[in-house]
């Protein structure tokens, strides 16, 4: 089967960038507004697949050498270890703390402890949502 | 801060996450397994003593106090059963290291089984409905792929089957939930229970509650256990064996906990209901368990009527009955996992599952023969092992409160168990040897050492019931006393 | 408005419960997750539904609608996601092996 897809892959190059930035903003917007890491990580999953099937699986595997299954264990730990830090400073699991810090170029920035719990949780959410597409794309 | 609490369930999650790492590395992974849930088992037992001197305790989820934050509580019952469930799980774990083949060990059995675990230790432990409902989940799905594992058509037969009814009870779950939710407008477990009494049990409420005894009836086995068979008797050895040790009894204990802190004050209701579905329950498992040839079949059975023995505790919900039900979900979870592997390595030996099968087992495996004996003696409730206290305070607490069809039947079952693993004992291991002894399969070397700690286990909880009645004794005041565990919720904040 | 949901949640599971009972497993898995749609909205409309602000102190708004039914729904259609993947996998798998997707076609005996 030989699909003549150049439109496809054209617009894809474009629109691949576009849920990208769209999936980071919707993540980092979740601290005080719709999004998180669920959702951001669900757009940032769309991207990939929408990759995955523009280009064959080969192609995107070679440019982008990620171990999703790795990445989805990672975000794991990553989320278990935001909870558990807490714990080692006589807060209880899951306790979060956020401060205000001066950065170069931001000014006056907040940063909280829960945007690593979130970054854990959208790495979860691609490396399972990737596998899956993957999995079921792979044998044929 | 009592974080140490919230380690029963954090800890085999992440180290089934490392482990995804190892993924190449079978006995590695094993060896980390085991350790972990030791390490485990050796955490609730500390937890279990913390309790006895300092009352329940409770960990509230990133500092929200309740009942606005997801917390666990822990009190005897809970972590009575945390230990057992992980020292069982450690015990099965070293029975896959010494079995299972190479393919099966890379293929995230490791992992998985620690995600079970955890979905376990989760479950006894959490202080709030929803918590429940995920800590299910976390269970449910690493069931699921336990329960495809190997991938032999039959398997995935009964994998549909059983997925798609867990999705409908889960189903069921989240009706009840938010039924609860829009009348009490709370899901911390003592809040709803301080709620309920204060309105009274109305009839809305009773509904509710009679929603969540399906969905927990469901995932127990308690009547509705149509899909339990196929679906225990299809896997590989240490996951049925998993299946039947634990599953079923995270449904009970949630029976248990639901029924004697939240929905207690209609017992002429719900707990006649539950003693109904208790005696049909028996009834149905034990004609499945002597109507079969199939071993594994006749092993599921035998844990259906586990189930409704152990509700017949909760129907009649005296301090001597409630005792005797948490007994025999100690003894039973032992005992079960026990079962499970003998007669899995019974098949591994003869190949066939089918009793026609087999013949003289005795006379090339004696030590496997004696164990299924005493496993026998043991789920049929002969003193001394660990079956015997929890027949005796139940069929007691029976006589005192006059429900003498639940006791009929309660004694039925257990002489019924006694047979349907005669037959097994009788046909399988004595009779004429078909196999020779040049031709008999070697047992591989060390296979029989799980199952042996297992039988060393039941002995001992028949043993030591007085060394271990001091907790259960805590245990049971604590489900008859729901103000107690409302206090330790609710009260002060530390 | 909850009446309407309320309606709304019975049409999606009677629509869900007709597409459970058919024989062909995809319909089942689509007749799955519309079952999981029906209960999160009824779960919505169990918090009340009303036009608020966030539930945060610094708002200072008339009214607040209630967070917790959101925090519930976002969990159970996460949970909802990873089981509808885990039995499309299945259902593929099993297809491939047992050569059907009829549920009919599916029984076969213990014997194998």
């Amino acid at each position: 089967m030989n699909i003549n897809d150049v439109i496809l892959k054209t617009v894809s190059k474009a629109v691949v960038l576009i849920i990208l930035t769209f999936g980071i903003y919707l993540f980092l917007s979740g601290h005080n507004q719709p999004g998180g890491g669920f959702i951001g990580g669900l757009v940032i999953a769309s991207a990939f697949v929408l990759m995955f099937l523009s280009y064959d699986s080969e192609t995107v595997s070679d440019a982008l050498p990620i171990d999703f299954k790795k990445l989805s264990a990672f975000g794991v730990l990553l989320a278990m270890a935001s909870g558990i830090a807490p714990m080692f400073f006589g807060g209880a699991f899951l306790a979060q703390s956020f401060g205000y810090f001066d950065l170069p170029i931001f000014g006056k920035t907040e940063l909280a402890t829960v945007t690593i719990f979130e970054a854990g949780i959208a790495l979860t959410v691609i490396g399972v949502v990737v596998n899956i597409i993957l999995s079921i794309s792979e044998d044929e | 801060m009592n974080n140490i609490l919230v380690l029963p369930m954090l800890f085999p999650i992440i180290v089934g996450v490392v482990l995804i790492f190892l993924r190449t590395y079978g006995r590695i992974q094993a060896w980390i397994s085991i350790a972990s849930m030791a390490l485990t088992a050796g955490i609730s037992f500390y937890l279990l003593h913390t309790v006895q001197t300092d009352g329940i305790i409770r960990l509230d989820f990133g500092g929200w106090e309740p009942p606005f934050g997801i917390l666990f509580v822990a009190d005897s019952f809970s972590i009575l059963l945390v230990l057992t469930s992980s020292i069982v799980t450690a015990i099965c774990l070293s029975y896959a290291l010494i079995s299972t083949s190479k393919e099966l060990q890379t293929m995230y059995f490791y992992p998985t089984v620690l995600f079970l675990a955890a979905g376990v230790n989760g479950s006894f432990l959490t202080g709030d409905l929803f918590n429940l409902f995920v800590c299910f989940e976390v269970m449910l799905l690493s069931s699921y792929v336990l329960l495809t594992l190997g991938n032999s058509k039959r398997q995935l037969r009964e994998a549909i089957k059983y997925v798609s009814i867990n999705i409908v009870s889960s189903w069921f779950f989240l009706v009840a939930l938010a039924f609860l939710y829009g009348t009490v407008g709370t899901l911390n477990m003592a809040h709803v229970a301080e709620r309920v009494a204060e309105v009274g049990q109305t009839p809305l409420l009773t509904t509710i509650s009679i929603v969540f005894l399906v969905v927990f009836s469901l995932k127990a086995g308690l009547l509705l256990y149509f899909w339990l068979p196929g679906s225990y008797s299809s896997p590989q050895i240490v996951t049925s064996a998993l299946f039947g040790a634990l599953l079923t009894k995270v449904g009970i204990y949630a029976l248990f906990r639901i029924f004697s802190l939240i929905f207690y004050h209609q017992p002429e209701i719900t707990h006649t209901i539950i003693g109904i579905m208790a005696a049909l329950t028996l009834i149905g498992g034990s004609l499945g368990a002597i109507a079969f040839n199939d071993i594994r079949s006749i092993a599921a059975y035998n844990v259906v009527i586990a189930v409704g023995f152990m509700l017949v505790g909760l129907a009649i919900a005296t301090p001597a009955a409630i005792e005797g039900s948490i007994y025999y979900l100690i003894h039973d979870m032992v005992a079960k996992a026990l079962l499970f592997l003998l007669v899995g390595t019974m098949i591994t030996l003869s190949g066939t599952s089918k009793m026609a099968g087999m013949s003289g087992l005795m006379k090339n495996y004696p030590l496997l023969g004696w164990s299924f004996f005493i496993t026998m003696l043991s789920l049929a409730g002969i003193p001394p092992l660990s079956g015997f206290i929890g027949k005796v305070l139940i069929s007691s607490a029976a006589i005192d409160n006059g429900s003498y069809v639940l006791l009929t039947l309660a004694l039925l079952s257990s002489i019924l168990v006694l047979y349907s693993l005669l037959r097994i004992f009788k046909n399988c291991f004595w009779g004429e040897t078909i196999v020779s002894k040049e031709e008999q399969l070697p047992l591989r070397r060390g296979v029989l050492l799980p199952c042996l700690a297992l039988v060393v286990l039941t002995i001992g909880i028949g043993l030591g019931t007085e060394g271990l009645s001091l907790y259960v004794m805590d245990a049971a005041e604590t489900l008859l006393n729901p103000d107690m565990y409302i206090d330790a919720v609710l009260g002060t904040i530390q | 408005m909850e009446s309407l949901i309320i309606i709304l949640v019975g049409v999606l599971t009677t629509v869900a419960i007709y597409l459970v009972l058919s024989k062909n497993v995809v319909r089942v898995i689509l007749g799955t997750a519309i079952l999981s749609h029906a209960v999160h909205l009824l779960i919505l409309s169990m918090g009340g539904l009303k036009v608020g602000t966030v539930p945060l102190l610094g708002e200072e708004a008339e009214v607040y609608v209630d967070a917790l039914p959101q925090a519930l729904i976002l969990t159970a259609i996460v949970i909802s996601f990873a089981v509808t993947a885990f039995i499309l996998v299945l259902a593929y798998r099993a297809y491939q092996e047992l050569g059907t997707d009829n549920l009919g076609a599916m029984r076969g005996s213990d014997d194998e």
